[in-house]
């Protein structure tokens, strides 16, 4: 009784922090509301023993991610932003599509037959151990390219970031939004 | 309704994703364009952990890891091109990045 409040609580937490962060106008309650819903769905880990997983999303996806937009919030001024159009002209055909989105997810849903729930008790091992016993043996090398990969990502948005003299010539001044 | 099943997970995972996807293509900035990214893949990786805890297997749980070494990536690289981008073009709108549009 007490898990099923707590998956209704985090699950209007993730909803409704997603919504408000997609149709806020100022990018900073965006990222605010970002920080809601990424507690949720933390929230939601833990209901499902996830414990790892609850802990490395609070310190990845909110200490990490989310601050990394903020800063970029910052980096990039947003002032004239907040005052012009916030979505797209092209709505209806979005809505449409999303539409079709939804009747299709309903569809798969409803036609989807879940698999019987594992009656296997779990292990007396904790999630944390669990998890280091399979990431160090199956996917091992897959952890290690992740780590190239993070590599490539910090050196290609340094090199991005960067700021190079004499490619600044045709800064686009007339399109400007002040 | 007092016994959460899958089934709830995977309801709220595909509510996620919609709005996840709506912001994608219905915003014009590309910051909240990219928070919207980091929505879909927090739908994908509830996803994951509800059948994780349903096989009682940790395998889904190191693909959420996974998934999740793949979102910093991402998001570090596409806040890199929208700094540049905000540098050269001195705009986020991503309907005024119409240089390749014919």
């Amino acid at each position: 009784m007490l898990s099923a409040a707590l998956f209704y609580f985090f699950s209007l937490l993730t909803l409704m922090g997603a919504i408000l962060c997609v149709t806020r106008r100022n990018p900073v309650l965006s990222g605010a509301w970002l920080i809601v819903s990424l507690l949720g769905v933390a929230g939601l880990f833990l209901l499902v023993g996830a414990e790892f997983l609850f802990v490395a999303q609070i310190i990845l996806y909110i200490g990490g991610i989310t601050l990394l937009f903020l800063f970029v919030i910052m980096l990039v001024n947003l002032e004239g932003i907040v005052r012009v159009r916030q979505f797209r002209r092209s709505w209806p055909l979005v809505m449409a599509v999303g539409i079709g989105l939804v009747v299709e997810i309903v569809i798969l849903l409803l036609r989807g037959r879940l698999p019987a729930e594992a009656t296997t008790e779990a292990s007396a091992a904790g999630n944390t151990e669990q998890l280091a016993d399979v990431l160090f043996s199956s996917y091992f090398v897959p952890f290690e390219l992740a780590s190239v990969l993070l590599l490539a990502a910090i050196l290609g948005s340094i090199w991005m970031g960067q700021r190079r003299p004499g490619r600044q010539a045709h800064s686009g001044a007339g399109e400007r939004v002040e | 309704m007092t016994t959460v099943s899958p089934l709830h997970y995977l309801i709220v995972s595909a509510v996620l994703l919609v709005i996840g996807t709506l912001g994608v293509l219905l915003r014009r900035n590309i910051v909240v364009i990219l928070m919207s990214i980091e929505l879909i893949l927090n739908a994908v990786n509830i996803n994951l952990v509800a059948f994780s805890h349903l096989h009682r297997q940790v395998n889904g749980q190191a693909f959420v890891l996974f998934v999740m070494a793949v979102a910093v990536a991402e998001a570090a690289v596409g806040l890199g091109i929208l700094i540049a981008l905000f540098r050269n073009r001195g705009t986020v709108l991503a309907d005024e990045m119409d240089l390749l549009k014919w």
